[in-house]
């Protein structure tokens, strides 16, 4: 059984469809990318199956069970959770403070301390800044804090949107080489990103949408080698 | 300079009183969106708990205190779950007009179900009474308020800096959907901030109406006008900002009363408005308030 899978999903904007009738699966130990233009409706697809954007219609199970119209406080605790895009860390909260509400969803509070010591060894930038506002840390430091902040809930599947936009070059080898990591120690990886081959790279498997539906999915090295007009959808080569 | 030393005691328990209520409007406002103008009949409902206890059972003093804020608590809580959570969400218009009607309902409650008159609360003589301080004489009144309003603040200060859930509160007002995200329940954050606008409008209410001596269906009016215009002075939404303002207002307003000459007195409002107005013209965002920040 997949951990997540997801059909027949469509969101809508009062007339505007973003995404319509998408199936998808992730399956455990997985990266999974999902790939396309701007505005194609891959952080729609994040925020619904989140349960973020109530308006959304079709079927969304974690573990086979239905999380549907589920709202997102309640999805945390489930296991999953999302690092939403443009890192969204609270500006006027120190680092500590931001950790403290990520690990609201664990109820084990020494689960919750481990995790906060072994999110202190990986950052090290943050353990040195946990009593700065989190408004005062670079981009990239705050693309680390968002993520270290939805780590701190322990999630099974972890929903990156974006992670490396905006960010300079050292940061973003360092987030995608902090993807390989959290695979390698066991957790799931449901990414969106505009860097299509960094993230084709070390992605297992992926989807790609064109204004809101499917175009097309395989296994990564499948769609890095395709053909031109599919290498088009992806945005390669096109300024 | 002992003038001067008394007029500061007032100022500082008339500004604390302000500030209370500020301090609550904010936390609603920076939670949920809504002004809350039903905030003065919170104030009123807790100054006829005060008569209750007293005329009915000639209750002391810290009773008549705990009468006052716990049914500040329970009004608020109620008021959250009957009247505003169905209208959670919805536009500024939508909650500011629900507020106004919550707040007419009540006045109209309390003129027709208890009095429209004003009733008369007894507090121990002690209250009334004059002590010197270093040298200066000090109300017992203003004294008390003093310290309530310090202590109140103190403890919401702990509550927000050291608590899990008073740390949710300070990022629900920053990010509310990334605040959910973290796991926090959207009901309890605003019921949360609706429990604390309550118990500090029961604090308020309980030195208010015992600096005036009674309480009628309209009094939570004035208070509520004076720390909405003490929130918009400190940054709309600020709870720091909230507080700044409720004092500063204070402040103004009793040295204005103070030293005024007495022709001029009856333009006192309209002095202390002008002041606000000027504050406002120089930092339009308030006194600590985000000029980038939400609304």
């Amino acid at each position: 059984m997949a951990l997540l899978s997801v059909e027949h999903l469509t969101v809508a904007y009062g007339a505007i469809r973003a995404v319509r009738d998408l199936s998808l699966s992730v399956e455990a130990g997985e990266i999974v990318a999902v790939l396309g233009a701007n505005g194609a409706g891959k952080s729609s697809t994040l925020n619904a199956i989140m349960g973020l954007l109530p308006a959304s219609e079709g079927s969304v199970r974690l573990d086979g069970r239905e999380i549907h119209g589920t709202p997102p406080e309640r999805v945390v605790r489930l296991g999953m959770t999302l690092t939403p895009e443009g890192r969204h860390v609270f500006p006027r909260l120190t680092v500590e403070e931001n950790l403290v509400l990520g690990a609201i969803p664990l109820r084990d509070r020494s689960r919750a301390q481990a995790l906060r010591r072994r999110i202190f060894e990986r950052f090290p930038v943050l353990a040195e800044r946990r009593g700065q506002q989190a408004g005062t840390l670079s981009g990239g430091e705050q693309q680390q804090l968002a993520i270290a902040r939805s780590l701190m809930s322990g999630p099974r599947l972890l929903l990156l949107d974006e992670p490396s936009l905006g960010l300079a070059p050292r940061y973003v080898d360092l987030i995608f080489d902090l993807i390989l990591d959290l695979r390698e120690e066991g957790t799931t990886i449901l990414l969106v990103e505009q860097n299509v081959e960094r993230t084709l790279s070390i992605a297992d498997r992926g989807y790609v949408l064109v204004t809101g539906q499917l175009q097309l999915s395989g296994p990564a090295a499948e769609l890095q080698a395709s053909s031109g007009i599919e290498r088009a959808y992806l945005g390669i080569g096109v300024a | 300079m002992d003038l001067f030393v008394q007029q500061l005691v007032n100022a500082i328990s008339l500004g604390g009183v302000y500030a209370l209520l500020a301090l609550g409007l904010a936390m609603v406002f920076s939670i949920m969106g809504l002004v809350n103008f039903a905030h003065g009949e919170i104030m009123t409902l807790g100054g006829y708990a005060m008569w209750f206890v007293t005329v009915q059972f000639g209750a002391p003093l810290p009773v008549v205190v705990a009468a006052s804020v716990l049914t500040g608590l329970v009004a608020a809580l109620l008021m959250e779950r009957i009247a505003f959570r169905p209208v959670r969400g919805a536009s500024v218009v939508t909650m500011l007009l629900t507020s106004f009607a919550v707040s007419v309902m009540l006045q109209v409650t309390f003129q027709n179900v208890i009095s429209p008159r004003p009733k008369g609360v007894q507090l121990p003589p002690e209250m009334s009474r004059v002590i010197p301080v270093l040298g200066v004489e000090i109300g017992v009144i203003q004294l008390t308020a003093i310290v309530m309003v310090l202590v109140s603040l103190g403890l919401i200060m702990l509550f927000l800096r050291r608590t899990t859930l008073g740390i949710s509160m300070r990022a629900a007002a920053q990010d509310f959907s990334v605040a959910r995200l973290m796991g926090i329940h959207a009901d309890a954050v605003v019921a949360t901030a609706f429990a604390i606008s309550g118990l500090l409008a029961g604090v308020a209410a309980f030195l208010w109406v015992a600096q005036r001596g009674s309480v009628d269906p309209g009094m939570g009016l004035t208070p509520i006008i004076k720390a909405f215009i003490a929130s918009v002075m400190g940054g709309l939404g600020s709870l720091p900002g909230a507080v700044v303002g409720g004092f500063v207002l204070g402040f103004v307003e009793i040295m204005l009363q103070a030293w005024l000459p007495q022709a001029a007195l009856p333009f006192k409002d309209a002095a202390s408005l002008a002041i606000v107005i000027a504050i406002l013209l120089w930092r339009p965002q308030g006194l600590l308030g985000r000029a980038a920040d939400r609304v």
